[in-house]
């Protein structure tokens, strides 16, 4: 009986957690008036050519446009921090070095540090480098190992591996690198791929870097593009190809999450990741 | 200063590991320090020549700052303690042994992953127009309408509730910490006749200490530096009841064009947020120092 109970307040939770997607999904098929009028998620006729407008867009570019500049943004920032941030936490996880106390309290720090504090510098010192407008200050830090965070928790990984792996490797002639890479990282993998799919997630979210740093429309990611819409469609205008825009905009998220899914939650119950 | 000895295996150097965290290294200086040290030097400047103190000085004399500073406390403080206790009901819940709890796990956690990305956000806003769904369902309850966008308190409400719908990643947090709690002690404490609410207080919250104070620290830097939400939903008003600092160092900067308030604005920024967070720890630290 208890449990029944708690079943049901779990499940009301969890609608009430989904219904506004869900409503986002209905109101992509209504028009103006249906979508103030009904708090319903279903809309009354299913006219898919709204999508076909929204892929469209009401900017020179289509979607696909936006699409493929979020993922030149996205594959090599992915790339860099899972490359940068596996080197970095080998080296504290298994080395001693001079000043190292020192370093690890700066990542520390580093994880505390208000990006907002950051952005403005950044912003000056791209500028005078003539970089602005360019993927190069959205993807280049991100072979500083810049996500303090994902270094933490590969560090508290690569502890749990015992260092009689590495010994074996070396006398099996491994070099340090080599250790690294064919022997410490397969153990830790599902940390790696958590870390890859947040950096996804993280990019496709990200809205303050681009809008700062990218003017031109020709160069927007998709959050980018978003808003322009949202901007030059105003009230009054068909609400829904906007809504549809967002629809489609969130599929590359839903489609990472929905496959990286189960690794992921037990992965971040595990490690204490998370957004 | 003493010649220390470096733990290594052998043939390893003592600078391979140096060596290994280089990029963290250049990182650091690049995006730590060359960012703090260079916004408190274009703080001091008018955008380009030397004026001291001038820019503090007109922040903490300004009435829009200061009534934005306002804003951005009060923002964070309704926040921060909803988003921790729900989180932390939540994963009570879901740390109950019952099947099919990872499906529950898995839909707490969508919003907190989908919903920083701009098209939720987009979403948001229409949900709170006047005859928007919250609307709607307001009235199907018999409750009056609210006029979200117009009114000053309910504008800012409609940023907290979105950030609240997203407490996923804190709840997951809090469950982790919570299945690392040692089922022995909870046996203990029920053979010595411990009830459940106060097995709560003695054990589960004594044993979690750490984890809230870490959610605590993260939700509250990223609560004072709120930007996307207020910029997209509410564009800051009505009459700037929901214009954040961080809304309002953006407007500084790439609206009007002054750098130096800009930059002396997110150092302050800084320094607030590294003074709430050392004040957090003070006060906390004998709570959290208790066992070891």
């Amino acid at each position: 009986m208890k449990k029944l109970l708690l079943y049901l307040l779990l499940t009301a939770a969890a609608v009430v957690m989904l219904y506004p997607l869900l409503w986002l999904l209905g109101a992509s098929f209504k028009t103006n008036e249906e979508i103030f009028t009904s708090a319903w998620f279903m809309p009354e006729r299913l006219d898919l050519s709204v999508y076909g407008k929204a892929w469209k867009t009401v900017t020179p570019y289509t979607m696909g446009h936006y699409f493929l500049n979020t993922f030149m943004i996205i594959v090599p920032k992915t790339a860099f921090t899972v490359l940068s941030s596996v080197l970095v936490a080998y080296g504290f996880a298994r080395f001693d070095f001079p000043l190292k106390k020192l370093f690890y309290g700066l990542l520390i720090c580093g994880m505390f540090m208000p990006a907002i504090v950051t952005i403005m510098p950044m912003y000056s010192l791209w500028s005078k480098l003539g970089l602005l407008d360019t993927y190069i200050p959205l993807t280049l830090p991100a072979l500083f190992a810049g996500e303090g965070m994902f270094v933490f928790i590969l560090i508290q990984f690569f502890k749990g591996i015992p260092k009689e792996f590495d010994e074996a490797a070396r006398i099996d002639g491994c070099g340090t690198l080599k250790t690294l890479f064919f022997v410490l990282v397969p153990c830790i993998k599902p940390a790696v791929i958590s870390i890859a799919v947040f950096t996804f997630l993280w990019t496709m979210n990200d809205f303050l870097g681009p809008l700062i740093m990218i003017q031109s429309v020709e160069k927007y990611p998709l959050s980018l593009a978003l808003r322009l819409s949202v901007d030059s469609t105003g009230q009054g205008y068909e609400q829904r190809s906007v809504i549809a825009m967002s629809v489609i905009g969130l599929i590359p998220s839903v489609a990472v999450f929905a496959i990286a899914q189960k690794k992921f939650v037990s992965g971040i119950t595990a490690g204490g990741l998370t957004g | 200063m003493k010649t220390r000895t470096y733990r290594n295996p052998v043939g390893v150097s003592r600078y391979t590991g140096l060596l290994l965290i280089s990029p963290f290294i250049i990182g650091a200086l690049l995006l730590i320090i060359y960012p703090f040290v260079s916004s408190f030097i274009t703080g001091l400047t008018d955008g380009s020549s030397f004026v001291g103190f001038e820019n503090y000085r007109h922040i903490l004399s300004d009435e829009n700052i200061r009534s934005s500073a306002a804003v951005t406390l009060k923002y964070a403080a309704i926040l921060v303690p909803l988003k921790l206790i729900v989180s932390l009901a939540v994963a009570l819940l879901l740390n109950m042994e019952l099947k099919g709890i990872g499906i529950f796990c898995t839909v707490f956690y969508i919003p907190s992953i989908l919903g920083a990305n701009l098209a939720v956000i987009i979403m948001w806003q229409y949900l709170f127009t006047s005859e928007g769904l919250v609307n709607q369902l307001l009235e199907a309850v018999g409750l009056s309408p609210v006029s979200w966008y117009g009114d000053t308190d309910a504008a800012l409400f409609i940023i907290v509730l979105l950030r609240l719908w997203e407490f996923g990643s804190t709840m997951i947090i809090f469950l982790a910490a919570l299945r690392d709690i040692p089922r022995e002690l909870y046996e203990a404490a029920r053979v010595d006749g411990c009830g459940r609410t106060r097995a709560f207080f003695s054990i589960t919250l004594p044993q979690i200490r750490n984890v809230i104070f870490i959610n605590l620290v993260l939700q509250t830097i990223a609560a004072m530096q709120e930007f996307n939400a207020p910029y997209m939903i509410t564009g800051g008003g009505p009459l700037g009841s929901t214009r954040t600092i961080g809304m309002y160092i953006y407007e500084e900067m790439f609206t009007y064009g002054d750098e130096g308030t800009a930059n002396a604005l997110s150092w302050l920024l800084f320094m607030v947020i590294a003074l709430i967070v050392l004040i957090m720890y003070r006060t906390t630290g004998r709570l959290r120092r208790e066992d070891r």
